[in-house]
């Protein structure tokens, strides 16, 4: 049963259709971000015409519009994001080899905590974990990567053991015996091999915590600080006082650095993303 | 003398690689550890513990016993959010996993172009879940709103534009997965199944998806723990709307899920929390369940094989 090159054609064109029609919700609200409030709300599909198109500008009200500006927003976003996931990639991979080189009945207990800690779902925690960041003064953006590494400590410590140990113990014991001590055995000579894993746990937590809505949003104190998904949910709170097409324009702002993010690194990425799901 | 090269080896590698670690606790497992008793220990067991306490605030919480629960079970809305949340499971979990196969299927028949298109659905999965609802609440109403209606106001809207908001999301992501397994069937199977004689749909149900069962349980699994972690889409697609105002004075939120539900018991009402840590609980339970199930039967598939 040879298929034919006109069936393969065939199929071609069906699925750039079909894969047009799955862009088409972006690129809708793409459209509607050059488009005049009313003509966001009365024709959400048609094209901007020469009554509706209002160039750029909603991209500049956007900035301003409600009363947090959006450009802090951002600026937090990224603060949050780029910490916490560097202190989660530090922090649990150095405890991830203490972990599995030192046998002891408390790494163990701390081994299968993590692992218990993936299963719970965060409803379970936000009350008590919102007051306790708050008594401890984890509420600002600076502060808020100590509760991530504590809530996302589960998966990543995960993730680095079950890759820790199958690298042979002959090259940390070569190191040691060449005089590198504990630090040196571990940035110079381990943490380079974890590159794999290290790149995949990096996607993981930078996709978690970027598009992170419920913790930041209970943690930080509302008022001095928002992050993306924040700012996003309080203007759609206010849904009919604000400018729709400025809010479009700030919904393709938040999305481009993803799209970007994703289309220069994607093997990374799908590799990342997948291999945390079918691990956890 | 195998045990003996065993113990040498292993006292070698103590005294290079265990013992000079273990001084070094403090740097290595400490920071980890102390923001995980801060983050996750602490909160879970207090959290456990205020489940059986009436309090508006951690500080004032004086132990009831198992009152909580018992409100929480007796509680109409939380029960219609546990139904509900599991119509929308066992719906999504047929819609994304059986569009998701059909696309890995046909993208890996040496279609051109397919990595392409790879790319294109998996692409809204990197979208989070609140710019994601308010994409597809305008969507929708910029549908709806020619009919003069809304998908704040009807049942029905409201839970297809959640399946259809979900699929958008998930199908690539699970596509993923069996792109991976659809890859692993050996080819000379294949080969020998069309020599004997198969068609094309014999190939396909007695060969393909034998073989790749792992990835079909993987998904599975996965999207049912999805939908039922729901939170964020949940919120700002519809928030629950429309609402049912009981005779009894409650109010049914009729396309509210567990997690909504938790959240607003919480936070919409200060003096349910005790009742809201209780139904947390429970969520909890469920949800570890559905994990052990699916580690006990991925498990006994590595054994047999």
């Amino acid at each position: 049963m040879q298929r034919t090159k006109f069936q393969k054609t065939m199929q071609t064109g069906l699925f750039t259709v079909v894969c047009i029609l799955y862009l088409m919700p972006i690129f809708i609200v793409l459209m509607n971000s050059f488009k005049s409030n009313s003509a966001v709300n009365t024709s959400t599909f048609a094209f901007p015409n020469i009554d509706s198109f209002v160039g750029f500008s909603n991209y500049i009200n956007g900035m301003n519009v409600g009363e947090f500006p959006f450009y802090k927003s951002v600026m937090y976003s990224v603060i949050i994001t780029v910490s916490s996931s560097a202190l989660i990639l530090v922090c649990t991979s150095m405890a991830a080899w203490y972990i599995s080189r030192v046998n002891s009945t408390f790494s163990k207990i701390v081994y299968y905590l993590c692992v218990f800690s993936m299963v719970v779902p965060f409803q379970m925690v936000m009350f008590t974990l919102a007051k306790t960041a708050n008594t401890l003064h984890l509420d600002t953006p600076y502060t808020i990567p100590v509760i991530y590494l504590g809530f996302g400590a589960g998966l990543a410590v995960f993730m680095f053991v079950g890759f820790v140990k199958g690298i042979p113990l002959e090259i940390e014991e070569a190191a040691s015996i060449d005089g590198c001590g504990p630090l040196r055995t571990f940035f110079l000579v381990v943490f380079p091999m974890l590159k794999p894993v290290l790149i995949s746990v990096g996607v993981l937590e930078i996709m978690w915590i970027w598009n992170d809505y419920l913790l930041p949003y209970l943690v930080l104190d509302r008022t001095k600080y928002k992050t993306i998904p924040i700012h996003i949910q309080y203007l759609q709170g206010s849904y009919g006082h604000v400018d729709l097409g400025a809010v479009m324009a700030l919904i393709i702002i938040s999305i481009v650095p993803i799209i970007i993010f994703y289309l220069t690194c994607q093997k990374y990425i799908v590799k990342g993303v997948v291999e945390g799901a079918v691990k956890g | 003398m195998k045990r003996r090269a065993k113990n040498t080896n292993s006292a070698v590698s103590a005294k290079l690689i265990r013992r000079p670690i273990q001084r070094y606790f403090p740097l290595f497992l400490l920071p980890t550890f102390a923001a995980f008793c801060i983050g996750f220990i602490y909160p879970f067991c207090k959290g456990v513990y205020l489940s059986f306490c009436k309090f508006t605030t951690t500080s004032n919480a004086t132990w009831i016993g198992l009152g909580n629960y018992v409100k929480a079970l007796n509680d109409a809305s939380f029960l219609h959010a546990f139904k509900y949340t599991a119509l929308v499971a066992i719906t999504s979990l047929i819609v994304i996993n059986v569009l998701a196969f059909a696309v890995a299927y046909a993208l890996t028949r040496g279609i051109k172009g397919s990595n392409i298109f790879r790319t294109v659905f998996f692409m809204p999965n990197l979208i989070g879940g609140i710019v994601l609802g308010y994409i597809w609440s305008m969507i929708f109403d910029g549908i709806l709103s020619r009919y003069g209606t809304s998908i704040v106001l009807s049942t029905t809207y409201g839970y297809w534009g959640l399946i259809i908001l979900m699929a958008w999301q998930q199908i690539g992501y699970m596509m993923i997965i069996y792109i991976a397994g659809l890859q692993s069937v050996p080819g000379d199977m294949l080969e020998a199944a069309k020599i004997d004689g198969a068609n094309g749909w014999h190939t396909l149900w007695h060969i393909t998806i034998p073989t790749i069962m792992p990835s079909i349980t993987i998904c599975t699994f996965l999207t049912l723990t999805n939908s039922f972690k729901l939170f964020d889409q949940n919120l700002v697609l519809n928030g629950g709307q429309p609402f049912v105002f009981m005779s009894d004075g409650t109010v049914i939120k009729s396309t509210e899920m567990l997690a909504l539900n938790i959240y607003n018991t919480f936070y919409l009402n200060s003096n349910s929390r005790g009742t809201g840590q209780a139904k947390a609980v429970l969520f909890f339970i469920l949800v570890a369940a559905i994990a052990f199930i699916q580690f006990s039967a991925t498990r006994k598939k590595e054994v047999q094989q």
